[in-house]
């Protein structure tokens, strides 16, 4: 059993959305219970490889028992672990938060909604635990599509944000392909390692077709990640989505995307003729500095709660992309560890804003209205969250973003730490905002007038359920476990990143 | 002519652009959604199409051994290329009156020294990629007419500057 657990991670997940959708016609109820129990198990599988790769290096697993590089296989290593985990996790804690969340917004068709989030898993899943470039393009779009479907669920615009989201992410999608064929007429190969030793092999760093299969997959996986001049797509689908659907995409997408191209990076291509022969990180960091600004400074101008969220994530993304292209060991560290604590925060403030959405019915701001005394515990969950995403110690959000601002210190891109340290005191800007309205704001003054004046001290929102509270609070825990036991991540992150050369590149 | 020859050598690559960037267009600037998805499933048309091009090998016939191929070992020695394109153009309705046998009058089943050229089929892989990757699009498409319908459900139109008039009026 535990042998197989590489495939078990994606197979439980798969199975269940099958078995949810044939059941779904008949008995709704079973959705709920089997999606949990699937993503449980996976969860467990994900532990187990976790463990199993700490102790005894990467696993390679064949499926149907075919060798690769003819074969297609599984590839974990201590980076594909760690990530697996979180998303795995994250998965887990967003389908406990849709219980009592999702019959409101989606009505009788819950069984399909969980046949649709159950196939996201094992598409996000797979994307990080294969190890064959095309299985990764199928694997890509089994989430595309299901998050296109996840998306229009929602009312209103929401379908219009699911089209616009279809059209840029097929492009993205067939460039990645059409880069996949480049290397594909070069090497032979499609199995990722492969690809990489052929093109060690017979010498062709130097062929245009690779160039331009580096430039589409990275072109590609940029619009797929919402990289700034990229992003248009992003804000409205993840604004308007279901509750929660915003929750499990706003965390999961973009990180997963961001493991994508860490993966192609070093792993195909190689940190050598990435960083080495191309010389690009320059232009990149800048664009990932615009990215991080645009994406914090837009955040300031929404009311929209989870439109505001939805901008913090593009420029989350600037922190990451910035960080994989510092060409620095410590700026990848910084990068590794941000996609596994950004999913959790991520995950914490969409959780909140989906119960914010949940008990008051309203999505701006002002909806926070005196909520420290109403919903104590919901708002201790926030503020972990909102610490991490400002970069409060002890949270995960500090290490990774003090790893970050280390490799632009020894890399010389102060533009680059210029620019996080701007975003810090934006996200201070815009959560102590929100907390302000929180705590204060049962003053007549801010907008109280409308509906019900006299009754909303004794009738507001009253504290979330447990289904509701349970994954924002687990999650919040996580962080500041993160943040407490970051030596202990960072060590596993190291195992992936040591065996990366960056001595070689010239600065 | 050195211009038209840099054409004709690198056909398959010109041909795939040219469609792509049509599709690329449609999906751009059309402002009708279905016109859009059109261009949408033009553009990944293109990308098969550049797939399977580069599967294409000079003189090569379709990646299946024939019967007569797989128990004739000397047959391949004796008669070289010939026999490849014969099996592959004839072979397919004459196969059960033309069996071979050994030298004791038996079928030959087994050829262990059955000599495989990979120069002289397609390459398939590329095919089975393809195969996917239409099944991705057709889903794609199917996603995104599915959209399509719930929006015109909404707001009673396919057309996008007129969704965004009413989206903004309703403001």
């Amino acid at each position: 059993m535990i042998e197989q657990a590489p495939a078990l991670i994606l197979l439980f997940p798969f199975f269940a959305s099958i078995i949810v959708a044939l059941a779904g016609i008949r008995v709704q109820s079973v959705s709920f219970p089997l999606t949990v129990i699937s993503l449980v198990a996976s969860v467990l599988s994900c532990i187990a490889v976790l463990v199993r790769v700490v102790n005894e290096g990467t696993i390679r697993y064949k499926i149907g028992g075919w060798t690769p590089p003819m074969g297609i296989e599984f590839r974990i290593d201590a980076l594909g672990a760690l990530v697996v985990t979180a998303v795995s996790t994250v998965g887990l804690l967003a389908a406990i938060y849709s219980t009592r969340q999702l019959p409101a917004e989606t009505g009788d068709r819950t069984s399909q909604y969980y046949t649709l989030y159950l196939l996201l898993m094992t598409g996000l899943l797979g994307m990080v635990i294969t190890g064959d470039a095309f299985n990764l393009f199928v694997l890509i779009e089994v989430s595309a599509l299901t998050s296109y479907a996840l998306i229009a669920m929602g009312p209103g615009r929401a379908a219009l944000a699911a089209y616009k989201y279809v059209i840029m992410g097929t492009i993205g999608a067939s460039f990645y392909l059409l880069g996949v064929g480049y290397l594909y007429i070069k090497t032979g190969s499609l199995n990722m390692v492969d690809i990489h030793e052929q093109l060690i092999a017979r010498g062709i760093f130097d062929s245009t077709a690779i160039l331009v299969a580096f430039i589409l997959i990275t072109v590609g996986v940029w619009i797929k990640m919402a990289f700034f001049p990229l992003h248009a797509w992003l804000p409205n689908s993840y604004a308007f989505a279901p509750t929660t659907s915003s929750a499990v995409l706003g965390p999961l997408v973009t990180k997963v995307m961001i493991y994508v191209m860490i993966r192609l990076t070093f792993t195909v291509f190689g940190a050598d003729y990435t960083f080495g022969q191309l010389d690009w990180s320059d232009i990149v960091v800048w664009m990932s500095v615009a990215a991080i600004l645009v994406g914090s400074i837009s955040a300031l101008a929404q009311t929209d709660l989870r439109k505001m969220l939805a901008y913090l994530i593009i420029a989350e993304v600037g922190y990451m992309v910035g960080g994989v292209w510092l060409a620095d060991e410590m700026g990848l560290i910084g990068s590794i560890y941000h996609i596994i604590a950004d999913a959790f925060m991520t995950l914490c403030v969409f959780l909140f804003a989906g119960i914010i959405f949940a008990k008051t019915g309203r999505r701006d701001l002002n909806a926070m209205d005196g909520l420290f005394t109403k919903m104590p515990l919901t708002m201790v969950g926030f503020l972990v969250g909102a610490f991490s995403l400002i970069g409060i110690p002890p949270t995960a959000g500090f290490f990774s973003k003090w790893y970050l601002i280390q490799g632009g210190i020894a890399s010389g891109n102060w533009e680059y730490v210029a620019a996080l340290l701007i975003s810090s005191l934006i996200n201070a800007v815009l959560f102590f905002r929100i907390i302000e309205i929180a705590y204060f704001g049962a003053k007549p003054a801010e907008g109280h007038g409308e509906h019900h004046h006299g009754d909303s001290i004794e009738e507001g929102p009253t504290e979330a359920s447990f289904s509701m509270l349970l994954p924002l609070l687990a999650s919040s825990a996580i962080l500041i476990g993160l943040g407490l036991y970051n030596r202990d991540v960072v060590a596993i992150i190291a195992d992936f990143v040591s065996e990366i050369n960056f001595g070689v590149i010239s600065r | 002519m050195e211009f038209f020859e840099a054409i004709s050598a690198k056909f398959n690559y010109w041909v795939y652009v040219i469609i792509m960037m049509i599709g690329l267009y449609a999906m751009i600037a059309k402002n009708n959604m279905v016109k859009k998805l059109i261009g949408m499933s033009v553009f990944q048309t293109a990308i098969i199409l550049f797939y399977v091009s580069i599967g294409v090998k000079d003189g090569a016939t379709i990646p299946i051994l024939y019967h007569d191929q797989v128990h004739t070992g000397h047959h391949h020695d004796d008669h070289g290329e010939e026999a490849h394109h014969a099996s592959s153009e004839d072979h397919g309705t004459s196969d059960t009156g033309h069996h071979e046998t050994d030298k004791y009058g038996y079928p030959t089943r087994h050829a262990p020294d059955v000599v495989i050229d990979g120069d002289d089929f397609a390459n398939p892989l590329v095919h089975v990629l393809m195969l996917t990757a239409i099944v991705v699009g057709v889903a794609t498409l199917g996603v995104g007419l599915a959209i399509i319908q719930k929006l015109h459900r909404e707001f009673g139109t396919i057309e996008e500057n007129e969704i965004h008039d009413i989206i903004k009026s309703g403001k």
